[in-house]
């Protein structure tokens, strides 16, 4: 038997092997995809984003212990950069998601974002699909500490949570477009910090001003997640807002918004691949950086005019 | 498959001192491997369960307290239980001579004590992971 067979019979051993396989090895990731694909789709896939140190992992730890009272399973990846540098990276969401045993119906996964902007990794999708097939109910992804752009979580995620805190920037941060607009929960943690009766308000100001039109308005949440505080009204909240989607027809939207955001991220990272790898390897690039060094032409004309040429021709081994 | 190294820095036992691990924590960074920091005040079982649902290369063990013996014995013994030993590990503190050849003859690497060159203790995590089975079938 093999190690998909093994995952799919509950051994997180395999399933382990078959995420580090889907991050390094393309072709054992097209075949690892292909084969469970038919066997996912159960799970309330939940989105936390927020910028860094609002308490995101504390959060989903404590998050972990109420689903997990609930008897759920559950499956957390939790994504930290990778150095720009080096390339190596170190994972330390772990050290604040210590409340609960990993076990058979928890199951942590650490992901270096490996250069990818957004707050994710390249391999989230792929983890979440890994995690599905396992049978996990819930599937949280804490993203990389964001700022105020990183929107990318909220078209995977069925659920989108942005979590933040007292002191967090004042009523013009909020109404900014971006992340949070894309907020399907706030939660407002560390509330029993000065200021956080203030921040729950702003907050609640804003997602009335960004909302008004909508079915599902915001709830906005304040929490003591190292205390377990208020975690318990934000899982019916999280319980409130799958149900919302499943009874309304947002939930084939979402879907659909996701498979469209795959089939982008898909060709994006092929035609990357593949154009870079043809370049360089023909050594046009030294040519290409040459021609514009001397200012023979600009770069935009010279790069279309390559990428129309290696279309038009067949560039690919 | 060329692929970063997945490390597991984990401190075991009760004691609190983490300024070791963090250094080499950020060693293995600067060397382009991914590490996962547990945090302090671990347990072996945790240790265990951790490095199973990150797929570890490496764990690479810190321990100040004394207990090392113990605690890393413990660890050892649950690796093999879940057929994880082909995992290189590691253990760095302050460790008597007499107990470093017992941590190596229950299954350690290699184990570094104070004054040890973060440089070394890089090449000797690459050199003993150089021919780690990495086969598989799907």
């Amino acid at each position: 038997m093999g190690l998909i067979d093994d995952m799919l019979n509950g051994s997180q051993r395999a399933l382990s092997r078959l995420i580090t396989l889907s991050e390094n090895d393309e072709e054992a990731r097209q075949e690892i995809i292909k084969r469970i694909f038919h066997s996912i789709g159960n799970a309330h896939i939940v989105g936390i984003t927020g910028p860094p140190g609002v308490g995101k992992s504390t959060t989903v730890d404590a998050v972990v212990t109420e689903l997990r009272g609930r008897g759920k399973r559950v499956g957390v990846i939790a994504v930290d950069p990778s150095s720009p540098f080096s390339q190596g990276a170190v994972l330390g969401d772990r050290i604040r998601m210590q409340g609960n045993d990993e076990n058979e119906n928890l199951f942590i996964r650490s992901l270096a974002s490996r250069g990818k902007l957004g707050g994710l990794s390249k391999v989230t999708n792929d983890v979440v699909k890994l995690l599905d097939a396992f049978g996990m109910d819930v599937i949280i992804i804490e993203t990389v500490g964001t700022g105020q752009s990183e929107y990318e979580i909220a078209k995977m995620a069925h659920t989108t949570v942005i979590v933040l805190s007292p002191g967090y920037g004042d009523g013009i941060q909020a109404i900014k477009a971006g992340i949070l607009e894309t907020g399907d929960i706030f939660i407002v943690n560390k509330a029993d910090m000065n200021g956080a009766a203030h921040a729950v308000k702003d907050i609640v100001g804003t997602v009335e001003f960004n909302f008004a039109v909508n079915e599902w308005t915001p709830p906005v949440i304040p929490v003591i997640a190292k205390k377990q505080e208020g975690i318990e009204i934000f899982v019916n909240e999280l319980e409130n807002h799958y149900n919302y989607l499943k009874e309304s027809n947002l939930m084939e939207k979402k879907s659909k918004d996701r498979i469209e955001q795959e089939i982008e991220e898909h060709i994006t990272s092929w035609i990357e691949t593949n154009v870079l790898n043809y370049i360089s390897h023909s050594g046009q690039k030294q040519k290409i950086i040459e021609q514009i060094y001397q200012k023979m032409d600009d770069p935009i004309s010279l790069i279309h005019s390559h990428i129309k040429e290696m279309i038009n021709g067949n560039f690919v081994k | 498959m060329k692929r970063p190294l997945r490390v597991v820095v984990a401190k075991i036992g009760l004691d609190g001192h983490d300024r070791g691990a963090k250094v080499i924590a950020a060693g293995f960074r600067d060397a382009g491997f991914e590490v996962i920091y547990t945090g302090i005040r671990q347990t072996p079982k945790k240790v265990a369960a951790i490095a199973n649902q990150e797929d570890a290369d490496v764990i690479a063990v810190s321990i100040l307290s004394g207990a090392h013996n113990k605690l890393c014995g413990k660890l050892m013994e649950l690796l093999k239980e879940q057929q994880a030993d082909d995992i290189v590990c590691l253990v760095g503190g302050i460790i008597p001579n007499r107990d470093i050849e017992y941590l190596k003859s229950i299954g350690y690497a290699g184990v570094f004590t104070p004054g040890s060159e973060l440089g070394d203790i890089v090449n000797f995590v690459k050199e003993k992971t150089k021919d780690r089975n990495q086969e598989y079938s799907l």
